[in-house]
């Protein structure tokens, strides 16, 4: 059953050609970029998380490429740029490319929809960790913070698209 | 041998889950290394240094955008900036003249001092800094300022505007230094009141930009509209900068402590310049904790419990 659903996304046959390692780190140094813009405010609330998004893409769809341990550094690097404490993000990081590893023969069998759900539970689960340890150094949880799982998962599908639109026309290229 | 070909072809090391486990032991580590012992700063402002540029690439848009927008002064802009200008210039030469009689007073302080043979109480220089970006964390109230390691900054310098104290620098990256602003949860400045020489010590609240007043008693002589003053007790801040205002006081005799809310004077939130103040003098340490005279008490005490 999941074979019939798939083509959704994979609307052209898609070459497995391995991804080019530079292709991974533009993408998630885009991330970071995009999580280091400006944003204030109730904006700030609403960030989706770029840098987990991109990490759990790759995590899902190239497990031996980018898996739990550069997943961990990218985490270190986004405190350092955070200015939050040392393993904030990184844990929180280690744990969202974990679901993505260990569910990847899943996720990459279903369409985007169920995929989508899939997402926001592990989203749902790294900005948990974030929060918690919050909690422990602060000792105070701000619940609004959530919101930006909301829209990380609703920027998913686009994300997903706008990656495999990219690596297809590199592999049409060719 | 094809076997363990194929076998060695499928193994890639240790599994998800025994990854997971190491990294988030680690994880938790560097937290608590962090977070007690601040061991780490070296090896963050290493690390800053490969991300600072998509740090600096990231500021660009907001820079751009704000371009935009001074080429594009439309007419009723034009004509609240010549206002503008035209207040600032009377303000200034107001400043001047104040600035002449204050240099005037200054000399005759000193020598008054002098003559009294007192130490100079303080005499600092500022240094100007803009504010590159805004803390990233909701949770927080820093900002990162563009001057760093290489300007000079060091860790505990007191930051302020125009106005009154903004905050206090407690990381100081190459490039960069962080400022912990006075309206971060729990962060403390000793004040007093102008009006009567009231001490005290307001804190910031962190969810919002209020600071608060705390253990004060229901019976201390506060109003609405007095103004706290740094004073200078610890040595950190020098004494008699505007920090906050009051703006309600609430007495609850159900409590043992009023609640008084304030507002901070300096625009905390507002501007892109600030004032990083240096060669503030420090005080002597204080003498240790006299540990005998409470022994003693403790004697009495217990003398008095067996009698």
């Amino acid at each position: 059953m999941p074979a019939q659903v798939r083509p959704i996304i994979h609307a052209r046959p898609e070459i497995h050609r391995p991804v080019n390692n530079t292709f991974i780190m533009l993408s998630v140094m885009t991330a970071l970029f995009l999580n280091g813009l400006p944003w204030h405010g109730i904006w700030l609330m609403l960030r989706p998380d770029f840098v987990g998004m991109v990490l759990l893409y790759w995590c899902m769809n190239k497990p031996w490429r980018l898996g739990i341990g550069l997943s961990w550094a990218v985490g270190i690097f986004a405190d350092v740029a955070d200015a939050s404490l040392f393993g904030q993000h990184a844990l929180a990081y280690t744990v969202l490319a974990f679901g993505g590893v260990v569910l990847h023969h899943r996720l990459q069998m279903f369409d985007l929809r169920q995929q989508t759900a899939q997402v926001f539970g592990i989203l749902v689960l790294s900005y948990a960790v974030y929060a918690l340890v919050h909690w422990l150094v602060n000792g105070y949880v701000v619940w609004l913070y959530f919101l930006g799982a909301l829209t990380s998962t609703l920027l998913w599908p686009l994300l997903c698209i706008i990656l495999l639109k990219i690596r297809q026309k590199r592999v049409d290229r060719e | 041998m094809e076997s363990t070909q194929s076998f060695r072809f499928f193994n890639r090391g240790p599994s998800p889950v025994v990854r997971l486990v190491f990294f988030a032991v680690f994880s938790l580590l560097l937290l608590f290394v962090d977070a007690r012992f601040r061991y780490l700063e070296s090896t963050r402002s290493a690390l800053s240094i490969l991300v600072s540029p998509i740090q600096q690439l990231a500021a660009v848009p907001g820079a751009i955008w704000q371009f935009v927008g001074d080429i594009y002064i439309t007419q009723s802009r034009q004509h609240s900036l010549i206002l503008e200008n035209e207040s600032l210039q009377q303000q200034h030469q107001l400043d001047a003249a104040q600035l002449l009689q204050l240099q005037t007073m200054q000399a005759e302080n000193q020598q008054l001092r002098h003559l009294m043979a007192l130490p100079l109480s303080y005499d600092f220089s500022a240094q100007l800094v803009e504010i590159a970006y805004a803390e990233r964390d909701v949770f927080k109230r820093r900002v990162l300022v563009n001057r760093g390691e290489q300007g000079n900054i060091h860790i505990g310098q007191v930051v302020m505007d125009d106005i009154g104290i903004v905050g206090q620098i407690t990381r100081v990256y190459p490039w960069l230094a962080e400022v912990t602003l006075i309206t971060e949860k729990d962060h403390a400045v000793p004040v007093e009141i102008s009006r009567n020489g009231l001490r005290a010590i307001v804190f910031g609240s962190g969810d919002t930009s209020q600071l608060s007043l705390r253990y004060m008693p229901v019976s201390a002589d506060i109003q609405n509209d007095d103004i706290l003053v740094t004073s200078g007790i610890d040595g950190i801040y020098p004494p008699g900068i505007p920090v906050a205002k009051v703006v309600s006081v609430e007495r609850d005799p159900a409590y043992p402590f009023a609640r008084v809310v304030c507002l901070p004077l300096a625009g905390v939130d507002r501007h892109h310049h600030l004032l990083v103040l240096s060669d503030i003098p420090k005080l002597p340490e204080p003498p240790p904790l006299e540990k005998p005279a409470q022994v003693k008490i403790d004697k009495r005490a217990k003398a008095r419990r067996k009698n």
